[in-house]
């Protein structure tokens, strides 16, 4: 059954230094409330997961989380590059960091795999591509009653992985919808998992086949109102371009990134206290929300 | 009437548009294909079902999406399921007629990168990879491709290469068994590509008005071919651009006004 916590207690009791953790939510529901706790508590040595890594991950990058980073669109959508996962690739700053580069259907069905408790997921991809010159862990079998040649990608198994939803019941029952991505599959994938939540209510009253995630798969829920800002939470609010954009000028730069983080990240208690912090410097007339 | 004023942007999405056939299942990238998706729906092709990576099916956006998972797109779909479902049911699965994909370099055989510039190790501009762009050239009936013409895009060697076209030319997509028909337009700012049907080299076959063919030679990195009789791409009209403009500024004022 998963326990009702507050995000700091659920990250401190879940996350552990070295663990290979997955932060999922494909554009919607990015659980960016926990990658700031994950940065107040300074986590280190993280292997993290993530089909698009997104501003979540150039934060974590850029705060020394990280030392490996598994992905395949490591960008800022509609915007352009991620610029602290490019200076720790570019530059080794803070760290160096490792990579390991799949395409969007390799982590799909790694996921898929790692949840179903397979070896490995396969697919009808990478052939012919460069990415299996680099990636040695992509590699390929024969179908064993066609012959056909299919891509095999190792089942991805996170210690962690952390997703945002909807809603809760009191129980710790999950409900989300809209762009749902490939949370599900990460969730059954890991050996522990937490979810931060719009609010917490007395009843889903989930209609039959909804994305339910049951209590008993879950290790924590908190409940983190806007815990998915800037991406959106379809039915609570939209996503904040503006701040993807703004981000763009925040992150360009090291100072201008250490500034922003420790500032509205470390210099704040929780998240509550980081949406307050981007609004009072955005009213001082700082770039968008930055 | 007065001559309409256009940029060489515009040129290349309202071209690209105009490519898509009306009904015509689209697995979209985000950028400049997106737009040109669009624009397709909202003039001559509005039974076309656009198709998100993010698993939003018949997505009917009314501003263009910043991201790929916009709410815009699933607000609007007629269906929105996820991404192993979407990868693996319908793109994998042969539903998707044609995908629609930009590049950062493509060469001859219309192979695209969208990885790095450099060397993968010791990258001078890292990008953010295939996404699903190589599934997306692998597995639709076909693909068209949109970027913008020079030295630096139409290179003789790919860096790395992201996702297939037609690989060494010939027959080598089909000997690799990759289902899909593999790429059969590129259209870019000067101009519009398409493979030798059995070379399969990318050949200059239409030039946008106002472009000669020298200057594409010249922004192209390999000794491009050109066709024996070359097209001319019609000139955007008053209501294409108009509506291109409108979804463009009130794409502008959605992304601008959450601040």
């Amino acid at each position: 059954m998963a326990s009702i916590l507050s995000l700091a207690e659920a990250i401190r009791e879940t996350v552990r230094d070295g663990d290979t953790i997955a932060l999922e939510g494909f554009t919607h529901l990015i659980p960016f409330a926990a990658g700031h706790e994950i940065i107040r508590q300074a986590k280190r040595d993280l292997t993290v997961i993530r089909m698009t890594p997104d501003l979540i991950y150039d934060q974590l990058i850029g705060a020394g989380c990280v030392k490996k980073i598994i992905f395949s669109w490591g960008g800022n959508p509609g915007v352009g590059s991620l610029h602290r996962l490019r200076d720790a690739v570019e530059n080794n700053w803070p760290q160096p960091i490792e990579i390991e580069e799949h395409a969007h259907a390799g982590m799909a069905v790694a996921y898929s795999a790692g949840a179903s408790g397979l070896p490995f997921g396969m697919l009808r991809g990478y052939i012919g591509t460069d990415l299996v010159k680099y990636n040695q862990r992509i590699k390929f079998i024969d179908c064993p009653f066609t012959g056909q040649k299919l891509a095999a990608i190792p089942a991805h198994r996170p210690d962690v992985t952390v997703i945002h939803a909807q809603k809760a019941d009191r129980r710790g029952n999950v409900l989300m919808w809209g762009v749902v991505g490939v949370q599900k599959e990460a969730v059954l994938a890991a050996k522990r998992a937490i979810v931060t939540v719009e609010e917490i209510v007395d009843d889903l009253h989930a209609p039959p086949n909804s994305v339910v995630l049951p209590s008993w798969v879950l290790s924590a829920v908190c409940e983190v109102k806007g815990g998915a800002f800037p991406s959106y939470a379809q039915g609570y609010y939209q996503r904040n371009n503006a701040f993807y954009k703004a981000w763009d000028v925040v992150a360009r730069e090291r100072d201008s990134f250490k500034a922003w983080i420790g500032r509205h990240v470390l210099g704040t208690k929780d998240f509550g206290e980081f949406k307050r912090s981007i609004v009072s410097a955005s009213n001082e007339g700082a770039p968008a929300n930055a | 009437m007065p001559e309409l004023t256009y940029t060489a942007d515009e040129m290349m999405t309202i071209q690209a548009a105009r490519m898509i056939r009306n009904g015509v299942t689209l697995f979209v990238g985000i950028g400049l294909p997106s737009a040109a998706a669009n624009l397709a729906r909202l003039t001559h092709a509005p039974d076309t079902v656009l198709i998100y990576e993010s698993g939003t099916i018949g997505a009917k956006p009314n501003v263009l999406p910043l991201s790929i998972g916009d709410g815009e797109l699933s607000e609007t779909a007629d269906a929105v399921v996820s991404i192993p479902e979407i990868f693996s049911y319908w793109l994998q699965g042969g539903r998707i007629g044609l995908g629609f994909l930009g590049a950062a370099q493509i060469d001859k055989f219309a192979n695209i990168n969208s990885t790095v510039i450099g060397d993968y190790n010791k990258p001078k501009v890292r990008l953010p990879g295939s996404g699903g762009a190589q599934e997306i050239a692998g597995f639709c009936g076909e693909v068209m491709i949109t970027l913008r013409h020079n030295n630096r895009a139409f290179v003789n060697k790919l860096d790395f290469l992201t996702s297939g076209g037609y690989f060494e030319g010939g027959d080598s997509r089909q000997k690799l068994g990759l289902p899909g028909k593999g790429p059969t337009n590129v259209i870019t700012d000067l101009g519009i590509l398409t493979p030798d049907p059995v070379t399969k080299e990318l050949t200059l076959t239409s030039l946008h008005p106002g472009i000669v063919v020298e200057q594409v030679i010249a922004a192209t990195g390999w000794p491009l071919k050109v066709a024996p009789k070359l097209d001319a791409t019609a000139e955007p009209t008053a209501n294409e651009l108009s509506i291109l403009r409108d979804l463009n500024a009130r794409t502008a004022r959605a992304h601008a006004g959450q601040a």
